[in-house]
């Protein structure tokens, strides 16, 4: 369902028509910016790339403030080399996907029973939505108490933060079903078990995944913090540490660890989700 | 629970329905036979989808008298083709029966509507025709006693429209169901029906028989003469026309 570029547009009705139907020599007053190819995204990354390194190498900013991404990313290739980086990244990842899997089981579940029984709906929705109201860090004194500090601790408040986005998302797809689709089921006869599984949550999976792409990178969010108490492994146990040292080179290579793992998360369930709703491309689009 | 030849028959009778205080359909009297092909004509807002939902038994609230029953398996057939565009065009119409024991009938009357290269496709890939055919294909799979047709082509371009009242009339003279064809449209009701009924102010006003072989020719007099005298009961004048 592409909407197809304007230039095609006007070039094809040019071309069926011979020639341009309008004013020839007045081009076609564009409304809307023709479609960037994807690369041309980069532009602005790359900008603000040369500008910091050509600023660094000026000596305009020094080390001491912000390393260059050079020197970052040297620096970000030794600790691969000598095996530093790794236990860190596994460490934080482990505890992000752990988080991550356990929202989303949890979310759907709790989407399902909201979405399809009032009972369940006049239980979990507004518990979610008292929750959604409160910041996952300002959990963290209480879930010390309850679950000390350790791995757990940091597990339960990425689950918790997780599971907002899948179960608003999921739970709102499955209350605006579309209604000449039930009265389809009605009329066709269907049983309260063949409509949900062939009705209602395959009209609920675009929204669960517009929740899932919140989660992947949200569940790495919180982890900075988090790995601040009580750990010595993890990405934002290295960047804390590199700020004691004053390290900035570390710090930023976190940065980028960062923003890599959120574009290949996002773009990991982009394909999946490109793959499961594959129904909806048409002919032509 | 009914005997066999009540199957197909369709009553109402002392049947009223309200919205907001305003009466759509008052008292309204109606009988048909099995395997009439009745259509119901009428301005908008007359209640002809209303007295189909209710037949449909799409009409949950309780602000209906009397009783409006259809008799047998009843099947709908919507404006807009309502496939599910999750599953394929055959998932589409083997929909809340046994799949695997429905699928060579379902595959058949793919055939028999022209979709056949269609059945593995996505519905989001057929056109607005090709998704009516299937909708269609779905509704008789089921082998309905009464098929209720809510403006099944209103939203078709007029060749298209022309070619699907042809497939109805042919699908429905091999299986016979009762149907009820809603429709704004004059010589659709002429061309399809055996039986054409007017509401107006909440009641059947005119009921009209037209005894024609198929196919029909426009420029028969019966129909020529029918068609004027539906037009000018609707508020239109056939000279204008």
């Amino acid at each position: 369902m592409t909407p197809i570029p304007l230039e095609a547009r006007v070039a094809g009705w040019q071309s069926q028509t011979g020639a341009p139907l309008a004013a020839p020599d007045r081009k076609a007053t564009a409304l809307v910016p023709a479609r960037l190819s994807p690369g041309m995204l980069l532009a602005g990354p790359a900008l603000l790339l040369l500008v910091w390194e050509a600023a660094s190498r000026l000596g305009y900013l020094s080390p001491e403030t912000l390393t260059a991404p050079s020197q970052a990313l040297r620096t970000g290739y030794e600790m691969a080399l000598d095996g530093s980086l790794l236990p860190h990244l596994l460490a934080s990842a482990g505890r992000a996907y752990t988080g991550l899997f356990l929202g989303i089981v949890v979310g759907v579940l709790l989407a399902l029973a909201a979405g399809l029984s009032r009972t369940g709906e006049a239980l979990i929705d507004g518990l979610v939505q008292i929750k959604r109201a409160v910041p996952t860090l300002a959990l963290i004194p209480l879930a010390i108490i309850w679950l000390g500090i350790g791995e757990a601790m940091k597990v339960f408040l990425i689950f918790t933060a997780v599971l907002i986005p899948i179960y608003i998302n999921t739970h709102a797809a499955l209350r605006s079903i579309d209604i000449g689709h039930v009265e389809l089921a009605q009329t066709l006869g269907l049983s309260r078990a063949e409509f949900i599984r062939k009705v209602a949550l395959p009209g609920a999976l675009p929204g669960f995944f517009v929740g899932l792409r919140m989660a992947v990178s949200l569940c790495w969010t919180a982890l900075v913090v988090l790995e601040l108490i009580n750990t010595q492994t993890g990405i934002g146990y290295l960047m804390n540490r590199a700020r004691d040292w004053g390290q900035t080179d570390v710090i930023v290579v976190g940065i980028l660890i960062y923003a890599l793992l959120g574009l290949l998360s996002d773009a990991a369930v982009r394909r999946l989700e490109a793959h499961v709703l594959s129904y909806r491309r048409s002919l032509g689009s | 629970m009914n005997r066999p030849s009540l199957a197909g028959a369709v009553h109402l009778h002392g049947f009223s329905r309200s919205f907001h205080g305003k009466q759509v359909l008052d008292d309204l009297e109606l009988d048909i036979a099995p395997g009439q092909f009745v259509a119901l004509l009428g301005e908008s807002g007359s209640g002809k989808t209303t007295l189909l939902r209710a037949l449909a038994g799409l009409d949950a609230e309780a602000r209906s008298s009397g009783t409006a029953v259809a008799h047998g398996n009843v099947s709908v057939l919507f404006q807009d083709s309502r496939l599910l565009p999750w599953l394929t065009v055959l998932d589409n119409l083997t929909l809340g029966l046994d799949a695997q024991a429905a699928r060579p009938a379902a595959a058949q009357l793919l055939r028999e509507v022209g979709l056949a290269d269609k059945a593995a496709a996505w519905p989001a890939s057929l056109s607005g025709g090709q998704k009516q055919r299937a909708a269609l294909a779905r509704s008789l799979l089921r082998e309905p006693h009464v098929l209720l047709a809510d403006e099944p082509f209103g939203a078709l371009d007029a060749l298209t429209r022309l070619r699907m009242q042809g497939l109805l009339r042919r699908m429905v003279e091999r299986v016979r169901p009762t149907v009820i064809l809603v429709t704004h449209d004059v010589d659709e009701s002429l061309l399809l029906a055996d039986r054409i009924l007017v509401l107006r102010d909440g009641k059947i006003a005119e009921d009209h028989a037209l005894d024609l072989a198929h196919p029909r020719r426009p420029d028969h007099p019966a129909f020529m003469q029918l068609r004027a005298t539906l037009l000018r009961s609707l508020g239109v004048e056939a000279e204008l026309v």
